[in-house]
């Protein structure tokens, strides 16, 4: 294996890297004036980014060639997949960041060069094949989140929403690695397939706690419950756009990360952590849906849905099967489309002063006002409901669908029943904003460039995207075969 | 004789301590830091310990990363701390309540 191929393999982590230093060195030298620029070129690199992985996407399973730097990093469809998902979620959060901002005139072209390093991070996790690669990539992209919380410096709400992402994250941290620790002590090697192959050797206790820590410190990560109490302190805290990328892009990486390291390493021990993946499933829908109940403020409940809807997503996991796999990243693509046109939406919700709304008040009687927005809206809540004829429903269809074919019956039984307390609180918002009489003058004009990230998300969601269920289950079930091949 | 398994309940404890010293602290956020330095630390015992026990260098290599991390992470949390002391004018665990629900 030459360092050539390598370096080809990475050449999405490369790109990003080599862009985001030259525009940090610009962002230095110019100070905030460059601020626009550097924006449009860190979107055109994570656009470029994903570009090239949809060329790496193609590789065959399991193929020597996939592999970087003697398996340190697997280019891999499924990583492929993820990162395509990632790179293009952070370029549209990164489109529609900046009006946010400069209303509070607190906008720098930092915060453009995080994103790429966060991205760069995210892209490392959803690749790595040991464990060394993911603790590198998992802080990479932990440190910068820290820092995009608690961007609005004079805020203090957001610089109490890094404080305590960065306590919580650090922990995060310290336990996978705690984990990492026992499972490299037990094991012998931090490589995934040596993993895998000293596990099926014999399975002490001794890993059996540090397979435990890890998946506990992944858990948090994902903010699966009961390791969720982060969640909707950071999303109400953090300035807008940033919530909405924590809920996008970190969410898919971490999840990715989480769904190779159960299937690959411990895809032998599957019995041993199924429990604590059903549990932590089961738990995530309950608690996400009757937390977001009564909740005043839109940003917190969306915290709670994103809680609700890693708990779906978690149940392809616990499947353990190439389709609960493949289930878990379709559910993955579609919910990063809903959350993304939601929070775009969120965004164009400003008073006239250029004020971002953001409760329940806010909206109330959207409909008269800026109907397009109000029916945009209903579109991704109906969808995040999970209602058919909308895309949401076939994230859970097919989740739910694993479950059954892997003798999962209850459980998918449990998540269905939780699914309808879910639709609750979805169904408020419509209540609040074509029903009741407006109370707050509401901006009515918004940029283009909100319009058409807004547009294409509710494109998808629409019933336009069960065009998308052939492709989207055709490369799914290439991204699970990629390491679910070899067990 | 001091064996593999010493180390590893040294670095439990340690690792015990650390957690609790983020949770049970109620006095200062500076504590927490040290409670995560703690953490690493313990892990990087632990790492080194089953390098050696294994006679296998990637643990050692690992103690490395996380020891580069480490700094890091604690630079990071110190600039995040220090904004949050201007805004809020106080450092303790107990008036870090203004987001709840």
């Amino acid at each position: 294996m030459s360092y050539a191929t390598s370096f080809y393999l990475t050449g999405a982590e490369i790109g990003l890297s080599l862009a985001a230093l030259a525009l940090l060195l610009v962002a230095a030298w110019t100070g905030t004036k460059s601020a626009r620029i550097v924006t449009i070129l860190s979107v055109a690199a994570l656009v470029g980014a994903a570009i090239f992985s949809m060329g790496l996407f193609d590789r065959a399973a399991g193929e020597v060639a996939g592999r970087a730097y003697g398996d340190l990093y697997r280019a891999d469809a499924f990583g492929s997949f993820a990162k395509i998902l990632i790179y293009l979620a952070a370029a549209a959060i990164l489109v529609v960041t900046p009006r946010f901002f400069t209303q509070r005139a607190s906008y720098r072209a930092e915060y453009p060069v995080l994103m790429l390093f966060n991205a760069v991070g995210m892209g490392m996790m959803v690749s790595a094949t040991d464990l060394m690669t993911l603790y590198i990539g998992l802080e990479m992209s932990s440190l910068s989140s820290y820092v995009l919380a608690s961007f609005l410096k004079e805020d203090s709400r957001s610089s109490e929403a890094g404080l305590k992402y960065f306590v919580l994250g650090a922990l995060a941290s310290g336990i996978i690695l705690y984990g990492v620790s026992l499972v490299y002590g037990f094991t012998g090697s931090t490589n995934y397939e040596g993993i895998r192959a000293a596990f099926d050797a014999g399975f002490s206790t001794g890993a059996l706690f540090g397979v435990v820590f890890v998946l506990a410190g992944l858990a948090f990560k994902v903010s699966a419950v009961p390791f969720h109490m982060w969640t909707p302190d950071v999303y109400e805290g953090a300035p807008t756009p940033v919530t909405a990328f924590f809920a996008t892009a970190p969410k898919v990486a971490a999840m990715a990360m989480l769904l190779r390291m159960a299937m690959d390493p411990f895809g032998g021990e599957v019995d041993s952590w199924r429990q604590i993946v059903i549990f932590a499933a089961l738990a995530s829908i309950v608690v996400g849906a009757l937390g977001a109940i009564g909740q005043q403020n839109l940003k917190r409940l969306l915290a709670y849905s994103s809680i609700n809807n890693v708990g779906f997503i978690l149940i392809g996991l616990a499947a353990a099967t190439p389709a609960g796999v493949a289930a878990s990243l379709t559910y993955l693509a579609i919910y990063v489309a809903m959350v993304l046109g939601s929070f775009t939406a969120l965004l164009m919700l400003r008073d006239p002063a250029g004020n971002n709304l953001e409760t329940f008040t806010d909206i109330s009687g959207l409909s008269t006002k800026r109907p397009a927005l109000a029916w945009a809206l209903l579109a991704l809540m109906f969808s995040l409901a999970g209602i058919p004829p909308l895309f949401g429903f076939w994230g859970k269809f097919v989740v739910f669908q694993a479950a059954v074919q892997a003798d999962l019956v209850a459980l998918a039984a449990i998540g269905i029943a939780a699914s309808v307390i879910g639709a609750f609180y979805y169904l408020k918002f419509i209540k609040v904003m074509f029903f009741d009489e407006p109370l707050r003058e509401i901006e009515t004009e918004s940029p283009a460039s909100h319009w058409a990230v807004l547009a294409i998300c509710v494109a998808i969601i629409s019933p336009l995207g069960y065009l998308l269920t052939l492709p989207l289950g055709d490369w799914t079930a290439q991204a699970a075969a990629s390491f679910v091949a070899a067990m | 004789m001091i064996g593999i398994e010493h180390y590893i309940v040294v670095s439990a404890m340690l690792f015990v301590l650390g957690v609790l010293g983020i949770f049970l602290n109620r006095k200062n956020i500076i504590v927490i830091l040290m409670a995560i330095e703690l953490i690493l630390l313990s892990v990087n015992i632990q790492l080194v310990a089953f390098s050696a026990f294994l006679g296998d260098l990637v643990g050692q290599v690992f103690a490395m990363f996380v020891l580069t991390v480490a700094a890091a992470e604690a630079a990071i949390g110190l600039a995040i701390l220090v904004i949050y002391f201007r805004g809020r004018g106080t450092i303790a665990v107990d008036d870090v309540d203004r987001l709840k629900g």
